[in-house]
């Protein structure tokens, strides 16, 4: 891992009551990041961000804010901002007393407040809004006054519990990239508990997918994207469709035996840490190819599968088929339809396969078929 | 009401009329018969409209009972019931609802359980305890020995130092009935509805538990604040067994002691008069609390409902 993180996690584990929430949590974030923890509910992310905030201790490990050990330092002592989810501002304070609350409580002087105060009204776009109780604000006017009230005290990490949950669809894109160009413009490292991939995406210099407590991968965006560590990261990162196979390692190829639907096919190995044996082969809908049998011939690299469509509907800018493949369904997207009951070729090219051992990975299945067809367009 | 019938609204009419006259109804009839004569006052039917001897009737009534330090003691001690049941209930639920110490449900339970003890029941033995507050540690002192030891070797009567009798006080009157199980439990039934990311969020501003006390609670609580000291406003000022066994002394009675003494009893003149419009006076601060303060009250309600 990185030398000379800036905020530092070292073995760190929580627990509740016998429930392990977290284990092993290892994690380096340098000065200036915006790190995104990604994970579906239950994941342990809120535990990780409100063990950072200090409200609960680890029940093993370390955290370090710049080489000062802050594990057990009261919440208010250790640099950090936290937007509440809920934006917890105060209910009969005005936006402005919400922003100089902590501010006031430092001991500053009230004019210094004052100024500050309006530097982050004008910094978010506050304006006018002062006066206001969060009871006349907007939601998006809500969550701003929520982050000037974390900024205002002028922290060195900024944790952000799921800011953008509460916030309608619409303003969500366009405070994603707000936010993230007001982190960029001040320099603060920034943490994000979410469990909108896309957001993650986005957003983050780094994503950290939690599984079960457990860090599952971190990486860059384009890296877990496309290189999923397990069956779990690529399942999470979209791609549902599971077929399972069977394959030999051969020299830099990957040879998959010809099974109930598809035909001999070698990929390259890479440096997948692959072995011989049973493997679980995940892609993503958007990636496959839909062709009529007849064009099997044509087509380069990769695997073909052979099946029926089962169905097909347009969420928007595509159509989406259901192809029974022998036992399984699995989805591929398509620029025109093919009727149900069409026989037809799935192509997927060999590097957006992922294949995972199958032995190996987590009951990840579960993941699959709970988002299908989401599009963000 | 969303419902815009015209039964309904006839109906509501009704039942919100019907209410007013059960309240109203007795206070009319104290102001009519405290406007009558002696004499008048007697007549089967009772008059249904005042007669014109009420200024007349309540400065009798007024100086008879000396009424104007008995307002001033009902006064001291009602506001002193308020302040002392609101400060001690809110306090204990703030402790209750935000600390975790060893038996806190246990002391919460032991609060609650207090409800089923109103004065009444408990009488004697806060009798007792008030009239003679240092009877306990001069009991304890006793049990081991300090008295004794105290007196054989300085001379010094701890015996007669640790008297602390209460009677005819104001602390005596107002102490045993400041501790408020009710008030307590709705306080912290209010707590328990503010959210933990308040609590949270005023730790990670470094505010300490009484900052968020004073900061975030108080403000917040304030509706319930109100609402509660109208009730208990009533509550004091309605005291009437404690104050009765509790003062001897006319100097120290309250206004509803007052009243009392001016009830005519068997084979005196029947001055139903004079105790009415005495019953007027006395009536009307906590009519009139509820009146002033129900604006506040209500406006308190609907600030924090948004």
């Amino acid at each position: 891992m990185e030398r000379g993180g800036f905020l530092e996690l070292r073995g760190v584990a929580s627990r509740y009551g016998s429930t392990q929430v977290l284990a092993d949590i290892d994690l380096s974030i340098s000065k200036g990041e915006f790190v995104a923890l990604l994970g579906s509910s239950g994941c342990g992310k809120t535990t990780l961000l409100r063990l950072l905030a200090g409200f609960i201790s680890p029940s093993a490990g370390e955290v370090r804010v710049g080489h000062r050990d802050v594990t057990h330092l009261p919440p208010d002592k250790r640099g950090m901002a936290l937007v509440f989810q809920s934006y917890a501002l105060w209910p009969h304070m005005t936006a402005a007393q919400n922003i100089g609350y902590g501010l006031k409580l430092k001991g500053v002087s009230r004019t210094e407040i004052a100024t500050r105060v309006a530097a982050m009204q004008s910094l978010l776009g506050l304006d006018g809004l002062e006066a206001r109780k969060p009871s006349a604000l907007s939601g998006g006017q809500r969550q701003r006054v929520a982050l000037g009230r974390a900024l205002a005290v002028d922290p060195e990490i900024l944790l952000l519990d799921e800011p953008l949950s509460n916030l309608d669809a619409r303003i969500r894109l366009t405070v994603r990239h707000e936010l993230r160009a007001l982190q960029k413009r001040l320099g603060i490292t920034a943490i994000h508990v979410t469990h909108d991939r896309e957001e993650a995406m986005v957003m983050a210099d780094r994503i950290v997918i939690l599984n079960a407590g457990k860090i599952a991968q971190q990486g860059t965006p384009e890296e877990v994207y496309n290189r999923p560590a397990s069956a779990f990261v690529a399942a999470f990162m979209g791609a549902e469709n599971v077929i399972h196979l069977d394959g030999v390692r051969d020299g830099g190829q990957f040879v998959i035996a010809e099974g109930a639907a598809n035909a001999k096919a070698s990929v390259p190995l890479l440096d997948r840490p692959l072995t011989s044996g049973p493997v679980e082969a995940r892609f993503r809908p958007e990636t496959a190819r839909l062709l009529t049998e007849g064009e099997v011939a044509a087509v380069g690299s990769g695997i073909t599968f052979r099946g029926e469509v089962a169905a097909v509907s347009y969420p928007g800018g595509h159509w989406r088929h259901m192809v029974r493949l022998g036992q399984t369904e699995i989805m591929a997207d398509g620029t025109q339809a093919f009727e149900p009951g069409a026989r037809v070729a799935v192509h997927v090219p060999a590097e957006a396969l992922f294949l995972f051992n199958a032995s190996a990975n987590e009951p990840a299945s579960t993941v699959s078929r709970t988002t299908p067809g989401k599009v963000y367009a | 009401m969303v419902e815009r019938h015209i039964g309904l609204s006839i109906f509501c009419h009704v039942v919100l009329l019907l209410g007013a006259a059960a309240v109203g109804m007795p206070l009319y009839f104290a102001f009519v018969a405290g406007s009558l004569t002696v004499g008048e006052v007697q007549q089967v039917p009772f008059p249904l409209l005042p007669g014109d001897h009420f200024v007349e009737n309540t400065i009798g009534a007024w100086n008879e009972g000396d009424f104007g330090q008995l307002y001033i003691n009902s006064f001291i001690v009602t506001v002193g019931i308020v302040v002392g049941k609101l400060t001690v209930s809110i306090i204990a639920a703030f402790a209750v609802t935000y600390f975790r110490f060893p038996f806190r449900m246990t002391a919460f339970w032991l609060i609650f359980i207090s409800l089923m003890l109103p004065v009444e029941v408990r009488i004697i033995p806060t009798y007792e305890a008030v009239a003679d507050a240092g009877g306990p540690l001069r009991s304890f002192f006793e049990a081991i020995g300090l008295t004794g030891f105290l007196a054989n070797t300085t001379g010094y009567q701890l015996d007669a130092a640790l008297q602390w009798n209460m009677v005819n006080t104001y602390s005596g009157l107002i102490l045993p009935l400041i501790a408020s199980a009710s008030a307590t439990f709705l306080f912290r039934q209010f707590f328990l509805t503010v959210p933990d990311e308040l609590c949270e969020a005023a730790k990670l501003d470094g505010a300490g538990p009484l900052k968020f006390f004073r900061d975030v609670l108080l403000p917040l609580s304030s509706a319930n604040i109100a609402a509660l000291s109208i009730i208990l406003f009533l509550y004091g000022w309605n005291q009437y067994l404690w104050p009765l066994l509790f003062t001897t002394e006319k100097e120290m009675y309250t206004a509803m002691i007052g009243l009392k003494d001016l009830i005519p009893v068997a084979d005196a003149q029947p001055a139903w008069n004079i105790a009415m419009a005495a019953s007027f006076f006395v009536m009307a601060p906590p009519a009139l609390v509820i009146l002033l303060m129900q604006r506040w009250f209500t406006k308190g309600l609907v600030d924090s409902s948004k």
